[in-house]
């Protein structure tokens, strides 16, 4: 359990670098580490209240972050100058 | 006794690389540092921390689920920060150069 409380910790470190992350990549990795750490202090919770049902809520934690990183790369990725802007178009202001 | 000494020795290393990924994460001066750092310390802290608690676990398919969540976790981290890395290169960040 006390373990649950250090990541705790490290979810505050991914806010400060949300907070200060100079490039829109680092408030994403920030975003990421979130997904990651989430996992994790659910994991632990489940151990500790011996709930079997959290292992399940980690599993899909673990999948969301996945489709939210991708989906901001796929929505506000610099397109290299080679690939077109397909669907929405336009959106692409850095 | 042995399995739980084991146990809370695997959590504890996994509280160090989760501490030490989010830490690096916050002093590299570069995104592509700072990348490393916290997909080292998710995957490797989260594996650990799965050791840790699968030496704990009553049944076979706890162990079963566990180990499939860190492998998700594996794959997903790691073609995420790719991505982001990609993105961020297509942006025009350099990786950092030592002055």
């Amino acid at each position: 359990m006390g373990v649950a409380i250090v990541l705790l910790l490290s979810f505050a470190a991914g806010a400060v670098r949300i907070i200060r992350g100079p490039t829109r990549s680092d408030r994403m990795m920030a975003a990421q580490l979130f997904g990651t750490t989430g996992v994790a202090i659910l994991l632990l919770l489940a151990r500790a209240m011996e709930v079997a049902a959290l292992l399940d809520v980690a599993l899909v934690l673990a999948l969301l972050a996945t489709v939210a990183v991708v989906a901001f790369v796929q929505r506000f990725g610099h397109r290299p100058v080679g690939e077109p802007e397909q669907g929405a178009g336009g959106g692409g202001a850095d | 006794m042995l399995i739980d000494l084991v146990s809370m020795v695997a959590i504890g290393a996994a509280t160090i690389f989760f501490v030490a990924g989010s830490a690096g994460m916050l002093r590299f001066p570069d995104v592509f540092m700072r990348l490393h750092a916290m997909t080292k310390a998710d995957n490797l802290g989260l594996g650990l921390l799965i050791v840790g608690l699968a030496l704990q676990a009553s049944s076979f398919w706890v162990i079963a689920k566990l180990v499939l969540i860190w492998l998700l976790v594996l794959v997903s981290s790691t073609s995420a920060s790719h991505l982001v890395a990609r993105d961020a290169l297509a942006r025009g960040l350099r990786p950092w150069r030592n002055p």
